[in-house]
C-alpha cells in the first residue's frame, strides 16, 4: 500500500511534466496530413463518444445497414462540462475513441493541440461542402487548402423570440433595428416589464452578438493568433448592453434558473435573443405563455440588413490517433447528412442539422403551437444563411468565456462595465495563449 | 463491544455527576437564547436545500417553474419517481445498482485492508514501522482528486480505463482508515489478549479475525462509513475512468443529465427527482450504523 502511494506521488510529478512538454509542442507544427485513407480489412468497430442525448437511435440505423462498421456509443456531460477534457486526458495516454463530438467554439483547441485527423482524403469528404451551410464549413477547415477536420453536426442560428400578444397590446411595433429596440425596451419598462434579459454568464450568446455585428475576436496566420476583444463592433455590442443595463431597461436575472424561467413565465420580459433550440427553452420554462410566442430575424445594426449570429452547434470529429479513419469519416457523414439520422436526432435532442438540406426536413416544415402556429424554423433557416462565415474561434474559449463571465457578473451589479470586463479578458486570454506556448501577436 | 458499552456507560456517569460538580457556573438566559438562536439558524441553513429538494421532487413540470419553491402544489412525486425509472429503459436504476456496487464492496474491502494494516502497525514491532506509518499518514493530505489523472493514465497503461476495476480499485485505499485502526487497535486490543489467544494454539491470521476485530468494531464502522460515503460521493475518478453509461455511478449519471438540460429541457426534473432519490441510500446507512458511528468516533477521540 505504501508503495503504491510513493509511486502515485511520482506519478504526479511525472504527469506534471508530461503536460508541460505537450503544451509546448502544441500549436507549433502543422503536418499537412490527409495524404492517404484507405478502407481498413475486414469488419471494424467504431467508437463514438458524444453527449447527444438519444444518440443511440440514429447510430442504431447505421448499425443496421452497415454490418461490417459497427459503430459503440460512448457518453458523458457536455464539452465544457469534462467531456473535452478527456479527450484532452484519452489523446494523451493514447486511448481516444474513434469520434468525438465537438463544439465549433472548441475545435480551435483541438486543432492546436493536434488532436484531430483530417480525414479531407477519405472518400466523398472533399465533396461534402456543398451540403452544408456555407459558415459551418469553414469552421472545420479552418481556412486550410485540402482540410476537413470535422464533419458539421448542427447549428444555432440566432433570432428574436418576442411576445406577440403583449406588443400588439401595447401598440408597440416589433423592432427590426437595434435602435428601435431601445426605444421599445423604453416603452416596455414603462409599462413595468423588461425587453429582454441580459445573460452575465451565456458569454457564447454575446458573442453571437458580436458575430452578428461582423465582430472578430481572434485570427490566426502563419505568424500565431491575434487575440482581439474589444475590436470596435464588439466595442458597439458592449456599450450599447451596457447603456441597457445601466439605465434599467434589461433584466439581469442569472440565466438558466428558475427566477429567470418565473419571470418569462409571469410576462415580465417580452423577448430573447437567443438561437433555435431556445424554443425548447421557453416552451419548457414558460408554459404559461404558450402561444403568445413568435419568432422575427435578428434587430439589425443597419436598416434594411439581415445579418445573423449563431450561437452553439457541434461537429463530429475523428481524433488523432484513430485505427479506422476511413470508416470513421464514412460514419460521420452520413450521421450528419442522412435524413432518417438527422430526423432521430431532432426527435431525441433537439439538434438543428447543419446541412442546407436539413432545413427541409418534415419536422421543420410545420407551424409550432407554442409560437401561435408560426412557422419559426423558415427564420432560422433564413438566419442560418446570413451567418458570416469568417468569425473565427480561439484556441481557448473555455478560458475566455470564464474570465469574461467574471467581469460580466460585476457589471450587472454595477462595479465595472462589461467594456472593462472585455478589456480584462483580453489580456488574461493573451497570458492563457502564452502560459500554453500558443504563438500570439500582441 | 463490551469495552464500548463500558465507556458509554462511564461517560453518562460522568455527564450525569457534572452539574452537581460545577454547580457554580450557570448558562444565562442571554446566552442560551443566542446559542439556540444560531442552532436553529445553521438548522435551516442545512435543511432548507433539503426541503427545496423534497417539494420540487413532488411537483408538475408545470408547477416547478411557476408555484411557491418553498411550498408542495399538485403532488406528483410518484408520477415523477415512474418517469425517473422508466427514462432511458430504467438506466437510473443501474446506476443506482453500480453505485451500490462501487460503495458497498468498495468501502467492505477498503476496511478490511486498513483494519489489517492498522492493526499490523499497531501490534507487530518492525524495522521502518513508524516511517510507513508516517507515509501512510501523508497519503491523508493528498487530496483524491488530484490523484485522477495519474490513475488514469496508469489505468490506460492496464487498458483498464472504463471498467469496473477502474472506478473499484482506487476505492479500496483509505489512509485514515489505516491511522484509525492504528490507534484504535493499540488502544482497545490488549497485547495479552492477543498473548493469549497464540498460547491457545491460535495462528496470527485467526488472531486477528476473531479476537482483533471484534475490538476494533466500532472503529471498523466508523471506517466503512466514512468510505462508503466517500465513495457514493465520488465523482471526479468516475467522470475521467469511465465513458459507457452502463458503468455510471448515480453521481456521474445525474450530472451528465444535468449538462443536457439546454438540449432537453424536461430532462431537469428527473435530475431533481433523482437527486432525491440518490441521497436515500447514504441516509439510511447512516442512520443505521449511526450508533456505532458516534461511539467509534468518540472512542477514537478519547484515547
Amino acid at each position: 500500500m505504501a508503495i503504491s502511494r510513493v509511486a502515485r506521488v511520482g506519478a504526479i510529478a511525472a504527469i506534471s511534466a508530461l503536460a508541460l512538454t505537450a503544451c509546448s509542442t502544441g500549436g507549433t507544427d502543422a503536418p499537412a496530413a490527409g495524404g492517404d485513407c484507405a478502407p481498413s480489412d475486414g469488419p471494424v468497430t467504431l467508437t463514438f463518444t458524444s453527449w447527444l442525448p438519444g444518440v443511440e437511435e440514429a447510430v442504431a440505423i447505421w448499425n443496421e445497414e452497415n454490418p461490417d462498421i459497427q459503430v459503440e456509443v460512448q457518453t458523458g456531460p457536455n464539452g465544457n462540462g469534462g467531456t473535452y477534457q478527456n479527450f484532452f486526458n484519452q489523446l494523451e495516454a493514447g486511448n481516444a475513441p474513434d469520434l468525438g463530438q465537438i463544439e465549433f467554439d472548441a475545435m480551435p483547441n483541438f486543432r492546436v493541440q493536434d488532436g484531430l485527423e483530417n480525414i479531407a482524403a477519405c472518400e466523398g469528404i472533399l465533396e461534402a461542402e456543398d451540403q452544408f451551410v456555407p459558415w459551418t464549413w469553414s469552421q472545420v477547415t479552418f481556412g486550410e487548402e485540402n482540410a476537413v477536420y470535422a464533419i458539421p453536426q448542427d447549428t444555432g442560428p440566432m433570432a428574436m423570440f418576442y411576445r406577440a400578444d403583449l406588443f400588439e397590446q401595447a401598440g408597440i411595433p416589433v423592432p427590426t433595428t437595434w435602435e428601435e429596440y431601445e426605444a421599445a425596451a423604453a416603452q416596455i419598462r414603462e409599462l413595468g416589464g423588461y425587453i429582454n434579459n441580459f445573460s452575465q454568464s451565456d458569454i457564447n450568446a454575446f458573442a453571437g452578438l458580436v458575430w452578428q455585428a461582423g465582430g472578430q475576436w481572434f485570427s490566426n496566420d502563419a505568424d500565431g493568433w491575434t487575440v482581439d476583444l474589444t475590436g470596435a463592433e464588439t466595442t458597439q455590442v458592449a456599450e450599447y448592453w451596457q447603456g441597457l443595463i445601466d439605465n434599467d431597461l434589461v433584466a439581469v436575472y442569472p440565466p438558466w434558473t428558475d427566477e429567470w424561467n418565473a419571470a418569462y413565465n409571469s410576462s415580465e420580459i417580452w423577448t430573447w435573443v437567443s438561437a433555435v433550440w431556445g424554443a425548447n427553452t421557453i416552451a419548457s420554462g414558460a408554459p404559461d405563455t404558450a402561444g403568445n410566442w413568435a419568432v422575427a430575424p435578428m434587430p439589425q445594426w443597419e436598416a434594411g440588413a439581415s445579418a445573423a449570429g449563431n450561437w452553439g452547434g457541434s461537429t463530429t470529429a475523428v481524433l488523432k490517433g484513430s485505427d479506422h479513419p476511413y470508416e470513421a469519416a464514412q460514419f460521420a457523414l452520413w450521421l450528419n447528412t442522412d435524413a432518417d439520422a438527422l430526423t432521430a436526432m431532432n426527435r431525441t435532442a433537439n439538434i438543428y442539422p447543419a446541412t442546407i438540406e436539413g432545413a427541409n426536413l418534415p419536422v421543420f416544415g410545420e407551424g409550432v403551437e407554442f409560437y401561435g402556429g408560426q412557422n419559426i424554423y423558415e427564420v432560422f433557416a433564413e438566419a442560418g444563411n446570413n451567418v458570416d462565415p469568417n468569425f473565427t474561434w480561439g484556441p481557448t474559449m473555455t478560458q475566455v468565456y470564464n474570465d469574461v463571465a467574471d467581469g460580466f457578473s460585476a457589471a450587472v451589479t454595477g462595479s465595472g462595465t462589461l467594456l472593462e470586463a472585455l478589456t480584462a479578458g483580453q489580456a488574461s486570454t493573451i497570458a492563457a495563449l502564452k502560459a500554453a506556448a500558443i504563438p500570439v501577436k500582441e | 463491544m463490551s469495552v464500548t458499552t463500558e465507556t458509554r456507560a462511564l461517560r453518562t456517569q460522568e455527564a450525569a455527576k457534572r452539574p452537581a460538580r460545577d454547580g457554580g457556573i450557570r448558562e444565562s438566559a442571554i446566552s442560551r437564547t443566542i446559542a439556540m438562536a444560531v442552532m436553529i439558524v445553521a438548522t435551516l441553513y442545512f435543511l432548507t436545500p433539503l426541503w427545496w429538494l423534497v417539494v420540487a421532487s413532488s411537483k408538475t413540470r408545470e408547477d416547478f417553474t411557476t408555484t411557491n419553491p418553498l411550498w408542495f402544489a399538485d403532488f406528483a412525486l410518484f408520477d415523477n419517481i415512474a418517469a425517473l425509472v422508466q427514462y432511458r429503459d430504467g438506466v437510473f436504476l443501474q446506476w443506482l445498482a453500480n453505485s451500490a456496487l462501487y460503495a458497498g464492496v468498495g468501502a467492505a474491502l477498503a476496511t478490511l485492508i486498513a483494519a489489517m494494516a492498522g492493526y499490523a502497525i499497531a501490534k507487530y514491532a518492525f524495522r521502518g514501522r513508524e516511517t510507513l506509518f508516517n507515509i501512510i499518514l501523508g497519503g491523508v493530505l493528498v487530496p483524491a482528486t488530484a490523484l485522477a489523472l495519474p490513475l488514469f493514465l496508469l489505468f490506460s497503461q492496464a487498458g483498464a480505463t472504463n471498467t469496473i476495476w477502474a472506478v473499484l480499485l482506487p476505492s479500496l485505499v483509505s489512509p485514515f482508515g489505516v491511522y484509525l485502526s492504528r490507534i484504535y487497535a493499540a488502544a482497545s486490543v490488549p497485547d495479552e489478549i492477543i498473548e493469549a489467544a497464540r498460547i491457545d494454539g491460535a495462528g496470527e491470521v485467526r488472531t486477528f479475525f476473531t479476537v482483533a476485530t471484534r475490538l476494533m468494531a466500532p472503529a471498523l464502522v466508523t471506517i466503512f462509513l466514512f468510505q462508503f460515503v466517500a465513495i457514493w460521493n465520488n465523482f471526479f475518478l468516475p467522470l475521467i475512468m469511465l465513458r459507457d453509461e452502463g458503468l455510471f455511478p448515480v453521481t456521474l449519471g445525474l450530472y451528465v443529465w444535468n449538462t443536457q438540460v439546454s438540449q432537453i429541457p424536461d430532462i431537469r426534473a428527473l435530475v431533481v427527482i433523482g437527486s432525491l432519490l440518490s441521497i436515500i441510500p447514504l441516509i439510511v446507512t447512516f442512520l443505521a450504523l449511526q450508533r456505532f458511528w458516534q461511539s467509534g468516533l468518540a472512542n477514537g477521540g478519547l484515547k
